[in-house]
């Protein structure tokens, strides 16, 4: 087992996590401080690990950051405050990186922020897909809570399947 | 295509028949979609815009449709071109003379269905009918929505509804437009107050040519605000219903001036008449100003040798880019001005020499 934390590469590593890529095993130390800013470790005294943090981690998805002035689309690099200022977005994805404050614009410009409308038909099947996908999110935080590790693994590849099925 | 082979033609929307053509002149609804994995148009760069405008032409030739669309490129067409389909109501001010680079417009024979491509969003889809036809429009334009889905993967988000560039039209990105023309709310002064109506629910109020045109020959675009939480059928009755108290109030109106104005009336519309038939220079405003109360004088039947839809043509070929295109050369202003007169004189003798 390494003794140094692979992220910052000097602090001994005290926190020590197994994830199964492909059938390989693949292990990571960090440091408490790195585990920390992961946010693997709640904020406080306690060790109890963060369960959404660590699935996020395993896979590989950041845990969001909620800071409302400095937001930008990682797709085109519109920053939210050109946004406001040109009254035009970059791209679709925009919408999801400004959602946190785009929802009160909506609800001041139409009064509501849920699309009640049509549904294109290529829609109605990645619902689908998506509801199946969550439900074996709840299944892989079950199995990492109970370090039922090889169950995780397979879980996140059944995952990592349906998500690829969704790009077509 | 050569686009002077419109120039007989009256488009579907000044065809003057359908439902209510007494007040309503055409009904218009228009969507609003963007291609997935694409910026949107004002963020795309020339090979990004060239390619929407591919795979946008390429679908709507290939996709199954009620009539062919064929696609005709903005970029290309000269000005005056682009001014005329402008005033056809087949394309954008935007889209003719703002926005730059690939961009381009398909629609039917008998204009009544267009998609623009590359304008502030990649695809606008628009719907037109004679009158007040808002279920037939919006049945038509979700039909050519499907056949276009059928081949191209829009921009889609399950809590905001369809994604646009701007986010007054997110959700179902869906614009009813009905055009009504209200002559005796304008004469007995009671627009205003209709209009402060209009805006406590929601609807907004434009002149014929779009955002900030004004409102001329008393001719008013009236359509919904809110795309976001009510669906389309929701806005649709929404409109419907504030259209059928407009028509109530005009129609009481026109019925208030001839009960208690016939005289004056009946004196306005041979004035305009003569105006029309012997003015050596006049304006596009005062023609329109005109020509609206010729209208109201036919649906009032003080004048009876007029067929309702010579107004309409009379309105439409009166234009600048129309004008122009019928004289085959570009005009100034003065000589523009000229020329509507000349055109106006020769239609309203043509009209007195088959009535005798
Ligand atoms: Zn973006």
């Amino acid at each position: 087992m390494a003794n140094i934390c692979q992220r910052c590469h000097a602090r001994p590593a005290t926190v020590h996590l197994t994830d199964i890529v492909n059938k390989k095993k693949r292990e990571l130390h960090l440091c408490e401080e790195c585990a920390r800013e992961q946010q693997l470790i709640p904020e406080g005294p306690g060790t109890s690990l963060n369960l959404q943090a660590l699935v996020s981690l395993i896979m590989g998805q950041p845990t969001p950051e909620v800071d409302p002035g400095a937001l930008i689309c990682p797709t085109c690099g519109l920053q939210y405050a050109v946004f406001r200022a040109e009254g035009r977005f970059g791209c679709p994805d925009d919408y999801d990186a400004f959602r946190s404050v785009l929802e009160p614009l909506l609800e001041r410009i139409h009064r509501g922020t849920q699309h009640t409308g049509k549904f294109p038909r290529h829609e109605a099947r990645r619902q689908k897909l998506l509801a199946e996908t969550e439900a074996l999110r709840g299944e892989l935080a079950a199995a990492v809570a109970a370090e039922r590790y090889e169950e995780a693994a397979r879980l996140r590849d059944r995952i990592r399947q349906k998500e690829g099925a969704d790009e077509s | 295509m050569n686009l002077d082979s419109l120039l007989p033609n009256l488009g579907e929307w000044l065809k003057g028949t359908g439902p209510e053509s007494d007040v309503v002149i055409s009904t218009r609804i228009r969507l609003a979609r963007n291609l997935a994995h694409y910026p949107f148009a004002g963020r795309a760069n020339l090979a990004q815009k060239t390619e929407i405008e591919t795979r946008g032409r390429e679908c709507l030739t290939q996709a199954q449709l009620p009539a062919p669309l064929p696609y005709v490129s903005v970029a290309a067409l000269p000005t005056l071109d682009r001014q005329f389909l402008v005033e056809r109501q087949l394309i954008s001010r935007e889209l003719a003379n703002v926005l730059e680079g690939p961009r381009g417009v398909a629609f039917d024979e008998r204009e009544s269905v267009s998609v623009m491509v590359n304008e502030e969003d990649h695809l606008r889809l628009q719907v037109m009918r004679s009158g007040l036809a808002l279920d037939e429009a919006w049945a038509e334009i979700d039909k050519l929505d499907d056949a276009l889905e059928a081949r191209l993967r829009f921009a889609f988000h399950e809590q905001f509804g369809y994604l646009t560039a701007c986010p007054t039209n997110v959700g179902t990105g869906m614009r009813g437009s009905v055009m009504v023309h209200l002559p005796a709310l304008g004469i007995t002064k009671q627009i205003e107050k209709v209009f402060r109506a209009l805006q406590k629910i929601n609807l907004v109020v434009r002149g014929l040519y779009g955002e900030g045109s004004r409102a001329s020959g008393d001719l008013y675009q009236i359509s919904n605000q809110v795309t976001l939480g009510k669906s389309e059928s929701r806005v649709l009755t929404e409109i419907r219903e504030v259209i059928a108290m407009i028509l109530q109030y005009e129609r009481s109106a026109r019925q208030v001036l001839i009960r208690e104005r016939r005289q004056a009336e009946h004196d306005r519309v041979a004035r305009a008449l003569g105006t029309l038939g012997s003015a050596t220079m006049i304006t596009s405003e005062e023609t329109m100003e005109l020509l609206s109360a010729v209208r109201l004088g036919i649906h009032l039947q003080l004048v009876d040798n007029i067929p309702a839809n010579l107004v309409n043509q009379l309105f439409i070929q009166t234009q600048s880019a129309h004008l122009q295109k019928l004289m085959g050369t570009v005009l100034d202003g003065e000589e523009r001005n000229a020329a509507r007169a000349r055109y106006l004189r020769a239609k309203l003798r043509e009209l007195d020499a088959n009535s005798r």
